[in-house]
């Protein structure tokens, strides 16, 4: 029980940083960014090659060094981001929402197979390999690891609350979100913002690509195709476009995967996970801490 | 005889009242007007007159028949059609088929009449077309009906507008500032227009600013301010009202 | 009408119309039943064509522009296309050549079922491969199981997926467009998903054995062709009727195409229903191409070519996307050098269209669409 539980929470601290990203993005310029899960993948492969250059980790510096890398990684992911809204989503701002999301799904497939293209068709193993011993806490088996990344995840996730809530950039944001035309016209750089906010969100799925690989130990260039649609799920679940609520939504949608798959088997979980997004969307689309939008029949 | 009443209408937007406990009606055939300051809540008794908005209380009836509840496209099959304050047409597709989209309602054409193309389908398409283009000719588009309606000038997609809501056939139009961004002459044409429509039998609600304009035309204006009513009556009666000019002169700057 | 003669690649134009005289029949009430639709008038009140109407009859601006030419070309083009598609098998007609040329023609089927959907009505199906799949297992299902003829399950195959697109679209359809898209994703992703883990698919493996639908390959081809064409055919005439001038209102403004009278949410659905069904269809050539099913036919990917087909030819353009189906499908067989950054390219391709060409190479002209329903007349 509190094993499913803690691995629920261990899955869910992933989904939630992803989800994030989704959510920002969203919530400031209400693009679904497809390619948002690939660039959790771009992070997972970064992080590769950086660790590769610095020539694997032994499991003495592991945690150092790793931390080192994730910062790298989330610049460069980030930056990735930056420049991905630049060439293929600012220029069709204002143009029918059916053009940004097809070249969303573009973006997304040049991503997965620029990737296969450079690195390869097949998995990769990553060059970490974090032992410890498990603990016992609760009845529940965690491991030394699985407390730093979930630590790590929810640092990310607490900064990146105090920046939205608590700094000039953060109410730039929510401004943007509320009506780009009147923030622009108050003086706030629409344009900086949004490379920012892509920059943030692009950063965290970085992170966590980096993360997935150091714990699961093998990345591949289709890896965040599936991640990209449980973070959706997860922002859904939260209210799309709220930070507590995504946060919220991720953690929740790893409870429900942990324990839809000890009821109906792992084969069915990622089945489970969308019928789970299919019922919110029926019954509360707005997700559980989203506002809800003036009645519009 | 009533066609449209409204009774006690509330609509609330969070903890702001947009329309505050209106009553009003518009018998059939008439042109009522009604008129305020900017953010008086005109729009919004459209809205929820329409379908748009869900009115928060109050009752909204057609010719006895609630209205409350329904979709926009189920009012407009009782016979309610519309313009918009910002116009709406469908800016990539021709001047012809915006109003032909007029026509929706009451065009008897299944699936598979247009898979097979029956004698119906062809009659129905045919009619389509000459319904469309006499009420291009009836509001006096002169523009290439061929081209996309963006292509039109503004005082033109104006008149389109009003042709693709009356090829619906309505009982009651709403027009939505009509004479917006009109020049002097064609201000006059849209008077005009309007009483021909008035004309057909159709009865006319408007939101308009050009004061001319409203009582030139209307047979009776209703006053609006914070939501509520403040004056109703013949237009010479609104304009002496000192409600009215209180309301249009003192307090609100953007009146 | 000329039935598959019309071709594959044809929008179907008619006969040339005369011109639309000043003789026309009066309007007003006296129409068809407008008593329903129009409780503003009495029976007995004066149509809308009162005396005081003016009679501007503003000749110069209602005849269409020539179009004959246009017309002509469009006709020719898509005989053109279902003549090159009727001698094919004349030129090569080894198996290979024939199962790439089958396969070819049901992708067109697939686009423009996909295009109802997307280009006429502004839906973004990501998952459009599931109705394939939904299609080829219930009757390769069917047929294996239940030792039927493959013809047999055709109508458990419209049930089925007609089901499906109500269970998606119905609550999806109600909320933002873009909710749609990724609904879509995941709901191909779970049709796969569950045909992977079930047993009655055979899992993994899928099912195999299914019987064919025609005697040998070339009668197979020649089959394939004629139920596109007539596929093809029906989504062009769809597209120009009342519902598929409705399907457009929305896709250019929900909110006026609703004011105007058109339940956009029976619409959205019904495009959706009308997509389900060509790819339930094609699903079925499908299974009795291959003659086996497996979850790996039924990817993203899969889905992600057939909109790439949509988009590349032209959104909303029948002969457009008819195109872009050919040269999605054949382009492997072109580019084997290129086969690692085959989709890759493809990606930037989406990308570069939307930025540059977003009406495709085919485009579909709203102008040219209005003169062929016309010269209908």
């Amino acid at each position: 029980m509190t094993q499913l539980v803690w691995n629920g929470l261990f899955v869910g601290s992933f989904y939630a940083l992803v989800a994030l990203g989704y959510s920002m993005v969203y919530g400031i310029i209400k693009l679904l960014n497809f390619a948002h899960g690939d660039l959790y993948m771009l992070g997972a492969f970064t992080g590769f090659a950086v660790l590769g250059a610095a020539g694997g980790v032994t499991s003495a510096a592991a945690l150092p060094l790793l931390l080192a890398v994730l910062l790298a990684t989330m610049v460069i992911t980030g930056l990735a981001g930056v420049v991905l809204e630049r060439v293929a989503y600012r220029p069709l701002r204002g143009a029918p929402r059916l053009s940004l999301l097809i070249t969303a799904v573009g973006a997304s497939f040049a991503l997965e197979y620029g990737t296969r293209a450079v690195a390869g068709a097949d998995p990769r193993v990553y060059p970490v390999r974090l032992g410890g011993t498990p603990l016992e806490v609760l009845g529940a088996r965690l491991t030394l690891q699985q407390l730093v990344l979930t630590a790590v995840a929810v640092v990310l996730m607490i900064g990146l609350n105090l920046l939205v809530t608590r700094t000039r950039e953060g109410r730039a944001m929510r401004a943007i979100a509320l009506d780009p035309r009147t923030s622009a016209l108050m003086g706030v750089d629409v344009n900086a913002v949004i490379s920012r906010t892509f920059f943030l969100g692009s950063a965290l799925a970085g992170a966590a690509g980096v993360m997935a690989g150091a714990y699961y130990g093998k990345i591949d260039f289709l890896m965040g195709f599936l991640i990209g649609l449980k973070a959706f799920t997860a922002a859904v679940i939260g209210g799309i476009g709220n930070i507590p609520g995504t946060m919220l939504g991720g953690l929740l949608l790893g409870l429900l995967e942990s324990f839809g798959t000890f009821w109906l088997g792992g084969e069915w979980r990622d089945v489970f996970a969308f019928g789970v997004l299919i019922l919110f969307l029926t019954v509360r689309p707005t997700g559980l801490l989203g506002e809800r939008v003036t009645e519009r029949v | 005889m009533t066609l449209l009443d409204v009774t006690e209408l509330r609509l609330s937007f969070g903890g702001l009242l947009a329309v505050d406990g209106l009553s009003l009606s518009v018998r059939e055939g008439e042109i009522v007007s009604l008129i305020g300051p900017n953010g008086a809540g005109k729009t919004s008794v459209f809205n929820c007159v329409t379908g748009f908005y869900r009115p928060t209380a109050g009752r909204i009836t057609l010719r006895g028949r609630d209205l409350r509840g329904l979709r926009p496209s189920a009012v407009a099959g009782l016979g309610v059609a519309r313009t918009f304050q910002n116009l709406r047409l469908f800016g990539e597709l021709s001047v012809l088929d915006n109003v032909r989209a007029g026509t929706h309602l009451w065009l008897r054409q299944s699936v598979l009449d247009a898979l097979l193309h029956t004698p119906r389908y062809r009659r129905s398409e045919h009619e389509c077309t000459e319904q469309a283009h006499h009420w291009l000719d009836f509001v006096g588009l002169r523009g290439d009906r061929y081209g996309p309606a963006r292509a039109l000038p503004y005082g033109e997609q104006r008149r389109a507008e009003i042709a693709r809501a009356l090829a619906r056939r309505p009982g009651l139009l709403l027009l939505d500032e009509p004479a917006a961004g009109l020049n002097h002459g064609e201000k006059a044409g849209m008077v005009d227009l309007i009483r021909r429509i008035r004309d057909l039998g159709v009865a006319i609600m408007l939101i308009e600013h050009d004061m001319g304009l409203v009582m030139e035309v209307s047979e009776r204006v209703v006053v609006l301010n914070f939501g509520r009513e403040i004056a109703e009556g013949r237009p010479e009666e609104v304009r002496r009202d000192p409600a009215v000019i209180e309301a249009y002169l003192g307090g609100e700057p953007d009146a | 009408m000329k039935g598959p003669g019309a071709g594959p690649a044809s929008p179907e134009p008619g006969p040339a119309s005369p011109e639309p005289g000043p003789a026309s029949p009066e309007p007003g009430p006296a129409s068809p039943e407008p008593g329903a639709a129009r409780p503003g008038a009495d029976p007995g009140s004066p149509g809308p064509d009162r005396a005081d109407a003016p009679k501007v009859r503003l000749r110069g601006t209602r005849r269409p522009p020539t179009r004959t030419s246009r017309l002509l070309q469009n006709r020719w083009a898509g005989a053109a296309g279902l003549l090159v598609a009727l001698l094919a098998p004349f030129v090569n007609a080894t198996p290979y050549a024939l199962s790439i040329m089958t396969s070819a023609a049901i992708f067109v089927m697939l686009a423009a079922g996909l295009n109802i959907v997307v280009g006429y009505c502004g839906l973004l199906d990501l998952g459009y491969a599931a109705f394939l799949a939904v299609g080829a297992y219930t009757s390769g299902v069917l047929a294996t199981r239940f030792d039927l003829p493959l013809l047999a399950t055709v109508p458990a195959v419209l049930v089925v997926t007609v089901l499906a697109g109500i269970v998606i679209g119905a609550p999806t359809l109600r909320l933002r467009s873009d909710y749609l898209a990724i609904v879509t994703l995941g709901f191909g992703e779970i049709i796969r998903i569950t045909a992977n883990n079930l047993d009655v698919t055979g899992g993994p493996s899928g099912i195999y054995g299914i019987p064919h639908l025609a005697d040998g390959p070339v009668a197979f081809y020649y089959l394939t062709v004629a139920v596109v064409s007539l596929a093809v055919l029906g989504a062009a005439r769809l597209g120009r009727s009342r519902l598929g001038r409705a399907w457009r209102f929305v896709r250019e403004d929900e909110d006026a195409a609703e004011a105007t009278g058109v339940n956009t949410y029976r619409v959205k659905l019904a495009a959706y229903i009308a997509g389900a069904i060509w790819g339930g269809l094609a699903g079925v050539l499908f299974a009795a191409h291959l003659s086996a099913v497996s979850p790996a036919s039924f990817t993203f990917l899969q889905s992600a070519l057939v909109l790439m087909a949509v988009v590349l030819g032209g959104m909303g353009s029948v002969p457009g996307v008819v195109l872009g189906a050919i040269v999605i499908s054949l382009l492997p067989e072109v580019l084997r050098d290129l086969a690692d950054y085959r989709f890759f390219l493809f990606g930037v391709l989406l990308i570069g269209f939307m930025l540059l060409r977003p009406q495709g190479l085919w485009p579909a002209r709203s102008k040219e669409a209005l003169r062929s329903e016309e010269a209908l007349r």
